[in-house]
């Protein structure tokens, strides 16, 4: 399969003489394959927004290589443009234009056919709200539009920074399905979101940056199993025998941490075997569960940037792969 | 070509560009329509009306010469003392003549389209500079507030192209809007002149004259609207250019001209920018340091210094390059956050 971007190496630092200096991209890289729905997650201030600006020519690099469609950017922006639509952050238009309206003057710039303009409002469901001013407008229409202007060149890379924010939930819905379609009809589609559950369900690879690095990266499954840690939650018939229980399960190497009503269980391979070990010992099962781990978990691990109870979590505050307690995350930000 | 003319219809269409040029058309209306009012043709009858007037005021006034010097022979015949009230010799030496009566005070004013018309050129490129700053910062200003210039950018990731077609598509329009609102203009007073006024003596060198000051007036409005752009640009906001203009108007109007008097500066006025507009619609003008004489002495000829349009050209046109490369080359290197 071939590499529709290819992100190596990345660096953007800025220097402050108040504030010190800050690498918002720290040797960044990303591999996103033609064809795919790629994900793209990070915490804020993680430098998702800075590697698609750097990506698109608004932000100049410090450092490393970036190729979309296999030329190198940003000397060959000018030529592969016409094939990249995208959306960064919330998009802003002119109020008092109506839909219609910008789309058309984006169309003229870009030498896209006027017919085009239909086509994309249908497809993102504005038809009926074009020729009314974008003031007028939803949070959620504003993002269709932004949606329909990055479809308008038809490209074969679309980037779209968190493109189902303000959406109703059948417009998150209709963007999934868009965003599969547009997948599936051989267009390259890059997601920022927030929305994990979404991503999770949308992308079939992911990448995840925390404080201008790759922290993790590969298909979806690959990724969720890298950190899935064999979790297995057990409750026991008698709720009384669960201290035996987990001295049983400790001495046999098992990882246990013990909760009023049940335990749980890490670094198990084989569930049955927790069953045959405790049914050794006349302690029954009642519920033995595998724990699923989902990306928004996976996510807030990796990055560590779960919420702790008593404790407020600033920004900056993020996991940085490659330095002495990751888990527990570090603090990056202005004068790291 | 297609982004030329798609920034053309974008500008078109911005509400501030049709709402300001509205209000320019309806300003310059008003002023076509008071002085259409103010003026009136001087008729042989109006002329007559007028010379009759100055003849009766005449009259009216060598009456009350003699009532005067009458009353004063009287009040000096009671031994009271005349000189201070009537003054010497009851003043006999001061007996009214015609010509002190003109019959031009009792004309109503008649617009002269020969004399005045240069002055209402200057008055029409203020005007049109007004809009000309408006619409030249707010086209690009709102386009970086906005967030639209960053969605040019993703179109057209070539940011001089960009920056340089849309300051080419002001240039444009304004260049439209002042070549066609000039000819109204012209065509307007030309009518005042020829029905409410007059229109003698207009020769082709004086239309040569009202076409060279016309295509100053363009100059200016045009360099006024490249330096808007260029700094709204600078600043990525309308806010900047309209900052700098007040801030350079109060700092050169009214600073420079109370430090430059308190400090005692020669000519201090060569530093005030009014001075340098004022030398490009009027050809030159005139600073005089009334300073260098001291007329307890006696007669002085106080000394002078003349300020050319050229040197309003210079001025100008290397204060609109400085100001336009800078909006240029920080475009070039700044990034677009």
């Amino acid at each position: 399969m071939s590499a529709v971007l290819e992100i190596e190496g990345l660096r953007k630092t800025y220097k402050s003489r108040r504030r010190g200096v800050r690498n918002a991209l720290d040797g960044f890289d990303m591999r996103v394959e033609a064809g795919q729905v790629h994900g793209f997650l990070g915490p804020n201030g993680s430098g998702k927004t800075t590697t698609l600006r750097t990506l698109l020519g608004l932000i100049q690099p410090d450092g490393g290589r970036m190729a979309i469609l296999g030329q190198e950017v940003p000397a060959a922006l000018p030529t592969v443009a016409g094939q990249v639509g995208a959306i960064v952050e919330s998009p802003q238009f002119f109020p008092h234009f109506s839909a219609r309206d910008t789309l058309s003057l984006l169309a003229g710039a870009g030498d896209v056919p006027a017919v085009r303009v239909d086509e994309v409002l249908e497809l993102v469901g504005l038809r009926d709200r074009a020729d009314e001013r974008v003031k007028t407008y939803s949070l959620g229409m504003k993002q269709r539009l932004a949606v329909a202007s990055a479809l308008l060149k038809n490209p074969k890379l679309l980037i779209l920074d968190e493109p189902a924010n303000g959406l109703d939930p059948g417009g998150i819905r209709e963007m999934r399905t868009l965003m599969r379609t547009l997948a599936e009809s051989g267009m390259t589609v890059v997601l920022s979101s927030h929305i994990l559950g979404e991503i999770q369900l949308i992308c079939d690879e992911v990448t995840i940056i925390s404080l201008g690095r790759r922290v993790a990266a590969g298909p979806v499954e690959q990724v969720l199993a890298q950190h899935s840690h064999g979790g297995v939650r057990v409750r026991l018939d008698a709720a009384e025998d669960l201290a035996a229980a987990a001295e049983l399960l400790g001495r046999a190497g098992v990882a246990v941490t013990r909760h009023p009503d049940h335990l749980m269980l890490a670094g198990v391979d084989k569930p049955a075997t927790v069953s045959r070990l405790l049914a050794e010992q006349h302690l029954y099962v009642s519920e033995l569960a595998p724990v699923a781990v989902d990306l928004e978990s996976v996510f807030l691990e990796i990055t560590a940037t779960a919420p702790v109870p008593g404790q407020h979590r600033q920004v900056d505050q993020s996991a940085k792969i490659g330095e002495p307690g990751h888990a527990g995350g570090t603090t990056g930000g202005w004068g790291a | 070509m297609s982004l030329y003319v798609t920034e053309l219809r974008r500008l078109a269409k911005r509400r501030l560009t049709r709402v300001m040029l509205v209000l320019l058309v309806l300003g310059l209306t008003g002023i076509v329509t008071a002085f259409t009012f103010s003026s009136h043709k001087l008729s042989p009858a109006v002329i007559a009306q007028a010379q009759a007037e100055s003849d009766a005021n005449f009259r009216d006034a060598v009456k009350s010469w003699e009532r005067s010097i009458v009353e004063c022979d009287a009040a000096k015949a009671r031994g009271e003392q005349t000189e201070d009230r009537y003054g010497p010799n009851c003043g006999r030496d001061w007996q009214p003549t015609a010509d002190m009566f003109d019959p031009k005070w009792n004309l109503p004013y008649q617009f002269d389209f020969r004399g005045e018309f240069g002055i209402f050129i200057a008055v029409f490129a203020g005007a049109v500079a007004l809009f000309a700053f408006l619409i030249g910062a707010s086209f690009v200003g709102a386009e970086w507030s906005s967030g639209g210039m960053m969605n040019l950018l993703l179109w057209r990731p070539k940011r001089l192209t960009v920056l340089g077609t849309k300051l080419a598509a002001v240039l444009t329009i304004l260049t439209g809007v002042t070549v066609v609102l000039g000819a109204l203009w012209t065509l307007a007073f030309w009518l005042i002149g020829t029905y409410r006024g007059t229109t003698a003596k207009v020769t082709s060198g004086v239309w040569q004259s009202a076409g060279i000051s016309g295509l100053r007036a363009l100059g200016l409005i045009l360099a006024v609207g490249a330096v808007a752009f260029a700094l709204a640009s600078l600043g990525r906001h309308t806010a900047m250019a309209l900052g700098v203009a007040v801030g350079v108007g109060v700092v050169s109007e009214i600073g420079i001209r109370v430090a430059t008097t308190i400090a005692g500066v020669r000519f201090g006025d060569r530093w005030v920018l009014s001075t340098y507009a004022l030398a490009w619609f009027q050809k030159q003008w005139k600073l005089v340091d009334y300073r260098s004489c001291d007329f307890s002495q006696g007669e002085c000829t106080p000394k002078e210094m003349l300020v050319t349009w050229q040197d309003s050209a210079l001025v100008f046109g290397i204060g609109t390059a400085v100001v336009v490369v800078a909006a240029f080359w920080m475009m070039r290197r700044r990034d677009v956050t």
